[in-house]
């Protein structure tokens, strides 16, 4: 294992893209989970790679035909509210048929394939890091915002409506946000990346956060770490970020489910 | 005589089809109606169409401009893995934790899925009462709860309930016949003060 690449300047960037969105996926996640909604960011990360593989084939960049994508798919979802998994799954299906039929018959697109499904962050650039600090200064102030309305429609579905209150509008927006940051952690990450950390953190921060509040921190700490951990261990290995990343975090879910039924 | 916050006049609520009602009641600012009756009356269905929750198909419930409702619905959503404290819940609907027994105050910093069935029905039961609101909807409040929890909510229902109309619905006749100032039996499809 060497670890001289960690103290190349050229990998400090993705680093720090990759840092700052595994802080964020994961209050993504909570949110998701709290709305029995987590398979809706798988959904997200495969109508995104798709969008940005089609962006690529027709010299757009990847980010906004991920982003795209990624917002029609909340449009979607949004809209097929009552299909739930099932709106999730033919999203899935579809978008995952369409990048691999590309990835086989666009030579372009093999490449950005490759990284997009094996999950190389060592591709993302500048853009890519601006996009996830816009990002974050979007989504902090607007999970604030919507924090109570999103536990509100899960406790008391009722509260809202029975004061003449629509809930529609801000459950859209959260579809909104959620669909544009997954967006953008496909395309920086990877898909499969991304999904672990929306999936993987908030699982250990539900079952160990002693509140609400703690259990955001939590997950974000979580993702993080495992994060960074992953980004150590592939690159000193040589070894493709996506799957380090996912396997470590679903390690991290086996030990703490032991350590936890052992307490 | 209090303050009209709500006037019900041949109220007809159901789903696909009609399944309750006609309901006719007028409710006041410090009154707690009871809607008394069996099991499959539509108690329940005509709490919701008092605030528009299932289709109201024939008479017309009206209250003054400003006038809110809060609605304790009956069943729980599934909490398993939801690290929310009762603290926590009662700050989403505003309700102040002064007032709650004992045997709750001290609990209000654990998860909600590590309370008693009891426990967690008698906190959301309490951030609906206690949020803020003119007129509060109780669904079968007395569900789940052990003898000390109904006589708590009996006695406080019994002194606290000054500012806001209540409407309760229950199967439970002796706690109808303890807390509500007005009773109005509901029957399949026909229901009149």
């Amino acid at each position: 294992m060497s670890l001289d690449l960690l103290f190349d300047p050229l990998f400090r960037l993705p680093f720090i893209t990759g840092l700052l969105l595994a802080g964020l996926l994961p209050l993504i996640g909570m949110f998701l989970r709290l709305r029995g909604e987590w398979l809706a960011a798988l959904a997200f990360a495969q109508m995104a790679s798709a969008g940005a593989l089609v962006a690529m084939v027709t010299d757009v960049p990847m980010l906004l035909g991920g982003a795209l994508a990624a917002l029609a798919a909340a449009l979607v979802k949004g809209l097929m509210a009552r299909a739930g998994a099932h709106a999730y799954a033919l999203m899935m299906l579809a978008a995952w048929g369409a990048g691999v039929l590309l990835v086989a018959n666009h030579p372009l697109a093999e490449q950005a394939g490759h990284a997009l499904f094996d999950g190389q962050l060592y591709f993302t650039g500048e853009a890519h890091l601006v996009a996830s600090l816009v990002a974050w200064s979007v989504a902090a102030p607007v999970l604030g915002w919507l924090n109570r309305s999103l536990l509100l429609a899960h406790v008391f579905p009722e509260f809202h409506r029975a004061r003449g209150l629509d809930p529609r509008p801000r459950l859209m927006v959260f579809d909104v946000l959620a669909g544009m940051v997954i967006a953008l952690a496909t395309v920086s990450i990877g898909v499969m990346a991304a999904f672990a950390l929306v999936f993987v953190p908030p699982l250990i921060a539900s079952r160990f956060g002693r509140s609400w509040r703690a259990g955001l921190a939590l997950a974000a700490l979580v993702g993080m770490l495992g994060y960074s951990a992953a980004f150590v261990l592939s690159l000193g290995f040589d070894q493709p970020f996506g799957p380090v990343c996912a396997l470590l975090l679903v390690g991290l879910v086996v030990v703490s489910s032991v350590k936890s039924d052992r307490l | 005589m209090g303050e009209v916050l709500l006037r019900v006049e041949g109220l007809v609520a159901g789903y696909a089809a009609p399944v309750a009602g006609p309901l006719a009641f007028t409710l006041r600012r410090g009154e707690i109606l009871g809607l008394a009756g069996p099991n499959g009356a539509g108690k329940s269905t005509l709490l919701k169409a008092l605030w528009g929750g299932v289709k109201v198909f024939a008479g017309q419930v009206r209250k003054p401009p400003g006038v809110r409702i809060s609605h304790q619905a009956q069943g729980f959503p599934d909490l398993r893995g939801i690290p929310l404290t009762g603290r926590e819940l009662l700050a989403l609907t505003g309700a102040p934790s002064e007032g709650l027994p004992l045997w709750l105050a001290e609990r209000l910093g654990l998860r909600l899925d590590r309370l008693s069935g009891g426990q967690l029905q008698f906190l959301r039961l309490w951030a609906c009462l206690m949020a803020p609101a003119d007129v509060v909807l109780l669904d079968e409040p007395s569900n789940n709860l052990d003898r000390a929890g109904v006589d708590y909510l009996a006695d406080w229902l019994g002194r606290a309930h000054a500012g806001q109309g209540i409407v309760i619905v229950s199967h439970d006749p002796a706690l109808i016949e303890r807390v509500c100032t007005r009773v109005v039996q509901v029957d399949a499809r026909s229901a009149q003060e």
